[in-house]
C-alpha cells in the first residue's frame, strides 16, 4: 500500500507541475504586454521585460557642460559636472569615442585624443581636463554646418545601469495623441447596440421556433444551423454596395445593422436550444389560463431565459468589441469612427518600434473583454456548451 | 464625444423601443382583427395563430435574409461578372491560375491541419490535467482567458514576442532572447517562408485551446464512471484509461470541437492583417479577399476568393444541419 501511496504522490505532483507550467505558458505571453506597457521607453528598448525588476544596463551618450562653464586650474583647463544631470543611475564604464564606452571601468583616468583626461566616477561625476581651453564643437550636418554651438558639450560615452523605471505616461500619451480614448469610445459606440439589438429580435423568433407550431418550422431550423457558419467574407461586398445604394453608406448605423444580422445565427439558436428545454407545463398552463402568446413571452419565457440571453449577450459583446473586419468595412476610417482594433493596427504600421505605445495601446483595448470575462466566465461557459455540445 | 455618446444612446432606445413597439403592436393589431372571443372565438384563434409565428420571426427572417442568404447570391453574381456584365469562369480561371492564390490555398490547408489538431490535442490534455487537480478550475480560466482578447490584441502581444534585433543589440523579443542565449544567432523570425505561417498558427491555438479545454473538460466529466473504475480495476495505466477508455466516448464532443475550431480558422483574417498582411508568403484566402477588395477594389476578384470559402465551408455546414436535424428527431 505504501508503494501505491508513493506512487500516487509523485503522480500529483507531476500533474501539479504540468498544469503549472501550461498556466506559465498560457499567461507569459500576456504577461509582457502588461509589463510593457509600464516601463519607461529606453529601458524597455535596452533589455527585456523579464528583466525590468533589475536594473537596466545601456550604452549612452551623456554631454559635459558648456564650454563657457569651464574653469582652469594647475592641470590645465577643466570641465566638470555629473552625466546624469538630474537622473540617477550609476556608471559601469565609459570611453572617449563612440566605439569604445566600456574602453575604462568608473574611476579610472583615460587619456584623452589630443592630450588631457578624463575621469567619469559611478556616481555619475567626471572631470575633463585639456591643456588648451575647451571650444564649443561644430554643427557637422544641416544648412550652418561648421558653425559652432556654444550651449552644447562635448559627448562622454557611457554604459550605465539604471534603476527600473515604471511610468503610467505610456498610456497617457496612447489615450490622448494616439487617439485611443476617441477610439475606445468608438468601439463602445459600435458594440452596445450592436449586442443589444439582435438580442431581442432574435429572442422572439428563437420563441416562435421553439414554442409555435407552423408549417416550415424545422427547415427554418436548419437554415439556422446552416447560416451558423456562413463566412462574414461572402457578406461584405454585396452588402456594402447596398448600405451604399440605399444611402446609408459607411457609418454607425451600418456597423449597428451588420453585426445584427451576423449575430444572428448563434443567438437564435442558443436561445430556441435553451427555450425547447424549458418546462412545457407551464407555457401551457398559462395558454389555459387565456394568456396571449406576447405575454406569455414576456411573463414566462423571458425572464425564464435570463442565463441563455446573458451567455449570447457576452459571446456578442466580446465579438463585437473585438471586430475588426467588420468594422473597417462597414465603418469608415475617419478619426471619429475609427475602432480600437483598427487603430492599434495602424499604429502597428507607423509605431512599429515604440512598443511602449503598442503594448499599452493593446492593454487599452483588452482591459474591458478581460473584465467581462472574469466576471461573467460562468455564463460564457455555460453559453459555450450550449451553442457546442447540443450541436453535436 | 458627447454627440457620440449621445447618439449610440438614442439609438439604442431608438433600436430597442422599435423591436418592442413593433412586437407589441403588431400583436396588438392581430387580437384586435381576429377577437379571440365572440361567436367566431374559435375560428379566430386558428386564424392568429397561423400569423403570430410569422410576426415574431419577421425581424429576424428579414436580417437573415438580408445580412446573410441575400449576399450568397449577390457574391456569386460578382463573381460571374467583370464590370456589370457575365463574364462566366474568368474570374475562376484567373483565380486559379494566381501564384498569391495558390500560395493562400497552401497556407489555408496547413492552417487547418495544424491550428485545429494542436488546439484539440492541447486542449484535451489541459482538460484531462486540470480535472484532476484542485486548483484546476483557476489553472483553467488563466487558459481560457485569451479568447477574451481580439485577434488584434493577440497580434501584438505575439509580434512583440517574435520581435527581432540584429545581433549585438539587446534582444527584447522573448524568442530571440531566448535563442541567442543558447548561442544561436538572432533570427527576423516572422520573414523566413513558411516558419514564419506557423508562428502565425501557434497565435491562433494559443487562442483557441481554452476553447477546446472547456468543451471537452464537460465532456469529460459527463463519462459514465464506472467505465474508467472498471478499467483501473483491470489494471489498465493512467494514459491507457485516458486514451482508451475516456477519449474513444468523446469522440462526438471532439469532433464538434475540431469543426468549429476549422470554421474560425478558414477565416482567419486579423492575424495575418495585422502582422504579415500576407507578405513573406503568408497570404491567406481571407486576407486575399480583403486586399482584392477594399486595396485594389476590384470587388469581382474579391468575391471569387469569398466564393472558394464558402465552398469550403460547405461541407461543414451539410454536416451541421444533417447532426442537428438527427437530434430532433
Amino acid at each position: 500500500m505504501d508503494n501505491i501511496a508513493g506512487k500516487r504522490g509523485r503522480l500529483t505532483w507531476a500533474l501539479n507541475i504540468a498544469v503549472f507550467l501550461l498556466v506559465l505558458l498560457w499567461t507569459i505571453p500576456t504577461l509582457g504586454l502588461l509589463v510593457s506597457s509600464f516601463r519607461d521607453a529606453d529601458q524597455l528598448q535596452a533589455s527585456g521585460w523579464w528583466t525590468s525588476l533589475s536594473p537596466s544596463v545601456q550604452s549612452s551618450a551623456a554631454r559635459t557642460g558648456p564650454p563657457a562653464t569651464q574653469t582652469s586650474g594647475l592641470d590645465g583647463y577643466v570641465l566638470e559636472g555629473n552625466v546624469f544631470g538630474d537622473a540617477s543611475g550609476e556608471v559601469v564604464t565609459f570611453g572617449t569615442t563612440p566605439m569604445m564606452p566600456d574602453a575604462f571601468p568608473a574611476g579610472e583616468t583615460a587619456p584623452r585624443n589630443g592630450g588631457g583626461t578624463l575621469v567619469v566616477n559611478a556616481d555619475g561625476s567626471y572631470r575633463m581636463t585639456s591643456p588648451t581651453p575647451f571650444e564649443a564643437p561644430d554643427l557637422v550636418t544641416g544648412e550652418t554646418a561648421g558653425e559652432p554651438l556654444p550651449d552644447r558639450g562635448l559627448r562622454v560615452f557611457i554604459t550605465s545601469t539604471e534603476a527600473p523605471d515604471f511610468t503610467t505616461g505610456n498610456y497617457g500619451t496612447v489615450l490622448n495623441a494616439d487617439g485611443m480614448a476617441q477610439s475606445f469610445l468608438n468601439t463602445l459606440t459600435v458594440a452596445i447596440p450592436a449586442t443589444i439589438i439582435p438580442i431581442l429580435v432574435a429572442a422572439y423568433a428563437a420563441y416562435a421556433l421553439a414554442w409555435m407550431s407552423f408549417p416550415g418550422r424545422a427547415l427554418l431550423v436548419s437554415a439556422v444551423v446552416g447560416l451558423l457558419v456562413v463566412p462574414l467574407q461572402m457578406s461584405l461586398i454585396p452588402l456594402l454596395q447596398l448600405h451604399n445604394a440605399i444611402g446609408l453608406g459607411r457609418g454607425y448605423i451600418g456597423v449597428w445593422l451588420a453585426h445584427t444580422g451576423f449575430g444572428l445565427p448563434l443567438a437564435i439558436y442558443l436561445l430556441r436550444n435553451y427555450m425547447v428545454g424549458l418546462p412545457k407545463e407551464v407555457i401551457e398552463s398559462a395558454r389555459v389560463d387565456g394568456a396571449t402568446e406576447f405575454e406569455i413571452f414576456r411573463k414566462i419565457i423571458l425572464p425564464l431565459s435570463l442565463p441563455a440571453l446573458a451567455a449570447f449577450g457576452i459571446f456578442q459583446f466580446l465579438w463585437t468589441w473585438n471586430d475588426l473586419l467588420v468594422a473597417k468595412v462597414f465603418l469608415g476610417n475617419s478619426d471619429t469612427q475609427m475602432v480600437m482594433t483598427g487603430r492599434i493596427v495602424e499604429l502597428l504600421g507607423s509605431r512599429g518600434n515604440n512598443w511602449e505605445l503598442l503594448t499599452a495601446a493593446a492593454f487599452v483595448s483588452m482591459i474591458v473583454p478581460l473584465i467581462v470575462f472574469f466576471s461573467m466566465q460562468k455564463y460564457f461557459v455555460r453559453g459555450l456548451l450550449a451553442g457546442s455540445v447540443k450541436g453535436g | 464625444m458627447t454627440h457620440q455618446i449621445l447618439l449610440a444612446v438614442v439609438t439604442v432606445i431608438i433600436g430597442v423601443g422599435g423591436c418592442i413597439a413593433y412586437f407589441w403592436l403588431s400583436n396588438l393589431v392581430l387580437d384586435k382583427t381576429f377577437p379571440p372571443r365572440g361567436s367566431n372565438a374559435a375560428q379566430n384563434l386558428r386564424r392568429s395563430g397561423r400569423i403570430r409565428p410569422w410576426l415574431f420571426m419577421a425581424p429576424a427572417i428579414f436580417f437573415l435574409g438580408v445580412y446573410l442568404v441575400y449576399p450568397v447570391f449577390a457574391s456569386i453574381w460578382l463573381a460571374l461578372s467583370q464590370g456589370g456584365e457575365f463574364s462566366g469562369l474568368a474570374n475562376f480561371i484567373w483565380l486559379f491560375q494566381d501564384p498569391k492564390f495558390h500560395e493562400s490555398l497552401i497556407n489555408n490547408i496547413l492552417w487547418l491541419l495544424f491550428v485545429p489538431t494542436m488546439a484539440t490535442l492541447v486542449g484535451l490534455v489541459a482538460a484531462q490535467l486540470t480535472d484532476s487537480i484542485k486548483w484546476g478550475s483557476i489553472a483553467k480560466a488563466f487558459i481560457f482567458m485569451p479568447m477574451a482578447i481580439s485577434f488584434v490584441g493577440a497580434a501584438v502581444i505575439w509580434k512583440f514576442i517574435y520581435e527581432y534585433r540584429a545581433e549585438g543589440l539587446a534582444q527584447i523579443g522573448l524568442l530571440n532572447a531566448m535563442t541567442t542565449s543558447l548561442g544561436f544567432e538572432p533570427t527576423a523570425w516572422l520573414t523566413l517562408p513558411v516558419v514564419n505561417t506557423f508562428f502565425l498558427m501557434i497565435i491562433m491555438v494559443w487562442m483557441q485551446a481554452g476553447f477546446a479545454m472547456v468543451l471537452l473538460s464537460a465532456a469529460l466529466r459527463g463519462i459514465p464512471e464506472e467505465t474508467v473504475e472498471a478499467a483501473i480495476l483491470d489494471g489498465a495505466s493512467p494514459w491507457k484509461v485516458f486514451w482508451r477508455i475516456q477519449v474513444p466516448q468523446i469522440y462526438g464532443t471532439i469532433a464538434v470541437v475540431w469543426t468549429t475550431i476549422t470554421i474560425m480558422v478558414l477565416k482567419i483574417f486579423d492575424i495575418v492583417f495585422a502582422i504579415t498582411n500576407g507578405q513573406w508568403g503568408t497570404q491567406v484566402l481571407a486576407n486575399m479577399m480583403y486586399d482584392w477588395s477594399f486595396r485594389a477594389g476590384d470587388f469581382n476578384r474579391g468575391a471569387t476568393v469569398a466564393i472558394v470559402i464558402m465552398v469550403a465551408v460547405m461541407p461543414i455546414m451539410v454536416w451541421n444541419i444533417r447532426n442537428a436535424r438527427r437530434e430532433r428527431d
